[in-house]
């Protein structure tokens, strides 16, 4: 079992036309694989459907994002041309004369959007990893993200089914691990990794160190090690 | 002839006051985000984000910023003890299993029912849901804070919104440049006015009608 990759483009190599792609990280570059991105920019695959909180927000506008650094996130793919759907909570700029390429090709019926209150991403993500089909939410009852879905009264309060999701491939950030894929994190960087490693078929996690085994405390290690597939070192 | 306008900073001032020792309390971008610096002195908040944070403060001082500390506007806050971390699906169980005592968002409409607008205008054709639904839906209190009118004097404060909804009936109180309203089952409470502003010149530039509270008073801070 040899999970550690030395090359970001071999990591992601057999990502295919048409794969659903799980991508971690909250809107800025904090929990962001930009390196996994710009290796996938590279390989190529088309088609894609991107599942991630936005659909290029750090690209654009900086969000969240260090003075000085060029931010890389699923902008990237989005601008060149490889995304055919994406499922997001804040696909677009906040600021609508700072339009992203994601808007523009929306616009221009190019490309798909399946929008997705933010918790209700993060659950059908969870639910994706955690045998659960599908669940109901209050999320989003009674607006037009509950349009054409099934509801359910319980205790006299309305809930939206929503249905659990799932992917081929997810490329997420952490900040340690050892050969085995025990995972640790920084600050507020697990968000959408932590969630997307369990609900995909080959979860490919970019770290800033890779440590020994008994490195990372074991009280410490947030995501255990049969979550992840492979590993590449920044 | 009506009083001068509440600058954001003492809307946000007002709101903090209705933040109580103890609370557990997530902000929103604009103006609510502005409220931690207005809170009054010996009451502990606990701020939540939806980065996956849970007790953060100041935000980080400069040269300090790291983009593993950041909140759900994108600021960069401070590594503080007493921090906890946590991924996005727990960081919406939080807001969503009721353990927010109060949110504060910004909205672009709000009715007499408290149904809340505030994820996309119309005419853009698409906007961004965030977490603004779940936190509707989930936080014991929704206080809305915003300027009373739109830019081009449209009341923000209507009987049914035109725009589509966050959530249906979760606004609870409404602080704005001119008032504060609470929602109530009989309709909209006039509570508090700005200085120098009569019930009236609100109610012109409010679409229902306003109910006035018995012990209407001006806004203290």
């Amino acid at each position: 079992m040899e999970k550690i990759y030395t090359s970001f483009n071999e990591s992601v190599s057999d990502i295919f036309d048409g794969a659903a792609i799980m991508v971690s990280g909250f809107g800025g570059t904090g929990g962001t694989a930009q390196n996994l991105i710009l290796a996938l920019r590279d390989q190529g695959a088309k088609n894609l459907t991107i599942i991630s909180n936005t659909a290029g927000l750090a690209s654009i506008m900086g969000f969240g994002t260090l003075a000085g650094e060029t931010p890389v996130d699923v902008g990237v793919l989005i601008d060149n041309g490889q995304v055919g759907k994406v499922i997001a909570s804040f696909p677009v700029s906040p600021s609508p004369s700072k339009k992203n390429s994601f808007e523009t090709y929306y616009q221009e019926g190019k490309i798909e959007l399946e929008l997705v209150p933010q918790g209700t991403l993060a659950e059908r993500i969870r639910a994706g990893g955690s045998g659960i089909p599908a669940f109901y939410t209050p999320t989003g009852a009674g607006t037009q993200v509950s349009e054409g879905k099934e509801t359910r009264d319980f205790e006299g309060r309305s809930y939206v089914l929503e249905t659990a999701l799932k992917s081929d491939f997810a490329l997420v950030k952490a900040h340690k691990s050892d050969p085995l894929g025990n995972l640790s994190y920084k600050g507020t960087s697990q968000n959408f990794g932590a969630v997307m490693v369990r609900s995909t078929g080959i979860s490919i996690v970019e770290v800033d160190e890779i440590v020994d085994i008994g490195e990372i405390d074991s009280t410490e290690i947030a995501t255990p090690a049969l979550f992840v597939d492979r590993i590449v070192k920044a | 002839m009506a009083g001068d306008r509440l600058p954001r900073e003492v809307i946000a001032m007002r709101v903090a006051r209705e933040l109580q020792d103890g609370d557990v309390v997530n902000l929103g971008i604009g103006i609510p985000s502005l409220c931690s610096q207005y809170v009054p002195e010996g009451r502990t908040i606990l701020y939540h984000s939806e980065s996956g944070v849970l007790n953060y403060g100041p935000m980080a001082d400069e040269g300090e910023e790291d983009d593993d500390l950041i909140n759900a506007s994108g600021q960069f806050i401070k590594q503080m003890p007493g921090m906890s971390f946590f991924h996005s699906a727990d960081a919406f169980g939080m807001i969503r299993g009721g353990h927010i005592d109060v949110t504060v968002l910004g909205a672009l409409q709000v009715s007499e029912k408290g149904d809340l607008s505030n994820w996309m205008i119309p005419s853009r054709g698409i906007g961004n849901v965030g977490g603004a639904m779940d936190l509707a839906v989930g936080a014991r209190r929704v206080i809305v804070a915003m300027e009373h009118t739109g830019r081009n004097g449209d009341p923000k404060i209507v009987s049914r919104c035109t725009f589509p909804l966050t959530s249906p009936e979760c606004v609870s109180l409404i602080v704005t440049d001119i008032a504060v309203i609470s929602v109530e089952q009989d309709g909209l409470v006039l509570r508090e006015t700005a200085p120098g502003w009569e019930p009236r010149e609100i109610q012109n530039e409010t679409e229902p009608e306003l109910i006035l509270a018995d012990d209407i008073k001006e806004i203290a801070l």
